[in-house]
């Protein structure tokens, strides 16, 4: 094999990886942080709020993300969106469409751990005088979130994954950085290693992350 | 006055009419208990009483509260009525003593200072005052169930149901539930119970109501009721029992 390795190439460029990895951090934390809550109201609306309206509005916009590209949904935002007037920063972009993609997958994820969440439980709350919401809030929420913790945090990373999509409009994220510095240095072996190791160790903070979150707000057992 | 009036109650599901004209009057401090095969209608009777299952027609009253299925007055009523259910439904995520204290905080609006007394009044009732900090799947189903218990009895209630509370439990278990709603009616508690607890019916009771095809068969004092039953309906459930 005549090709000589050259990772000093790559690490000249470690200002602009540490650049990128920061934006992905970002966008997988403020994105992920927005589209969870996305997800807790979607889910609401469509598996409790009991509103027909209501849940055909969020059925339609969880099928309507759930089965179109990503890609195709972050070039709508970000090059469809300005003929209306819309004009977003890359980043806002790529944020908005992590959200609106993230939120209606992690719809569906709680919507089925408030399924999974016996009617009696329900009962009992309504029984004790407490509104539809109060029940939702303080019985069923904590409980559905416990059941679906673990799918909510793998789609939490694939989301992440995703976001490497948004370097498609120059959002400088990990994957757009990579793509730079090889565009510089050829070296692609070399630098696309270090990010695919970057995204590894990513994803395993993140999931770290989500299970120290979960430990601590959803499982938290407080007297 | 009643404290809980029933007129000509109808309910169905789907095509099945469950409850075919209920007429019930419950007085103050008085401790029924409704008996039946299961598919009676008894425990659709006792969830009809707080609105947990709706009707078609009929009324219901309650401490003067006429039920209607908005959830304004479903609260209102829920205020006067507690209710004990056949699987405890505890919250899992909270411990005995929050299980007790949400509902006082959520809907009285109680502070937590506020709160933790009145909690540790009823789990003492309930003989479980050790108990507070303890989560569910840390409690027998006998304790489980009396917590269930001192969480209705924590908003004040005038009337509590009891939906065969001992039904889920071990046998060694049910005397300790059956204590606690003992005491409770000797302190002059309403009480309306669907129970298969023949021995206890008839001990603690002040009136049985039989139910069969979604009326009220045949109803009396317990000595009067399983000592003679009337009707052929009531006469063969007894001796399926014995």
């Amino acid at each position: 094999m005549a090709y000589q390795f050259d990772f000093v190439d790559v690490f000249k460029y470690t200002d602009v990886l540490a650049r990128g990895v920061g934006l992905t951090v970002t966008l997988i934390g403020v994105g992920g942080t927005i589209g969870i809550a996305v997800g807790i109201a979607g889910a609401w609306a469509r598996g409790y709020s009991g509103n027909r309206a209501l849940e055909w509005l969020v059925a339609g916009y969880v099928e309507a993300i759930r089965n179109t590209p990503f890609l195709v949904q972050l070039f709508f935002i970000f090059y469809g969106l300005p003929s209306l007037g819309v004009r977003l920063t890359e980043v806002q972009a790529a944020l908005l469409a992590m959200v609106v993609n993230l939120g209606a997958y992690a719809t569906e994820i709680i919507r089925a751990g408030i399924e999974a969440v016996p009617r009696g439980q329900r009962e009992a709350g309504a029984s004790l005088a407490m509104t539809r919401m109060q029940v939702f809030r303080h019985v069923v929420l904590r409980p559905a979130l416990q059941k679906i913790w673990p799918a909510l945090s793998s789609q939490l990373v694939i989301v992440m994954f995703g976001s490497a999509v948004c370097s498609q409009i120059a959002a400088e994220e990990l994957t757009y950085a990579a793509n730079f510095i090889q565009s510089r240095n050829f070296r692609a072996f070399e630098v696309y290693f270090v990010a695919t190791g970057l995204y590894l160790v990513l994803a395993l903070l993140l999931r770290q992350g989500m299970r120290s979150l979960g430990g601590w707000l959803v499982f938290g057992r407080r007297a | 006055m009643s404290l809980i009036e029933i007129r000509d109650l109808h309910k169905r599901f789907g095509a099945v009419e469950v409850l075919k004209g209920i007429d019930l009057d419950i007085a103050a401090g008085e401790v029924v208990a409704i008996i039946g095969k299961s598919g009676s209608g008894k425990s659709t009777l006792l969830r009809c009483m707080n609105g947990l299952e709706s009707h078609e027609a009929g009324s219901i009253t309650v401490g003067g509260k006429v039920l209607l299925q908005d959830e304004e007055h479903l609260r209102a009523l829920r205020l006067e009525v507690g209710m004990v259910f056949q699987q405890f439904n505890l919250f899992p995520h909270l411990t005995a003593g929050r299980n007790v204290m949400l509902s006082p905080m959520v809907v009285k609006g109680l502070a937590e200072a506020e709160a933790k007394p009145i909690a540790e009044k009823v789990l003492a009732r309930v003989g479980l005052a050790e108990k507070f900090g303890s989560f569910p799947d840390q409690l027998s189903g006998g304790q489980q169930q009396r917590v269930a218990i001192a969480r209705a009895l924590a908003m004040n209630p005038k009337a509590l149901l009891c939906d065969e509370i001992t039904s889920a439990l071990d046998p060694e278990l049910v005397n300790e539930v059956l204590a606690v709603v003992k005491s409770l009616a000797a302190d002059g508690m309403t009480l309306a119970m669907v129970t298969h607890e023949m021995r206890f019916a008839r001990d603690v009771c002040d009136r049985v109501l039989f139910m069969h095809q979604g009326r009220i068969h045949e109803s009396g004092r317990p000595e009067d009721v399983f000592a003679s039953p009337k009707t052929p309906e009531l006469q063969q459930f007894l001796g399926a029992l014995s």
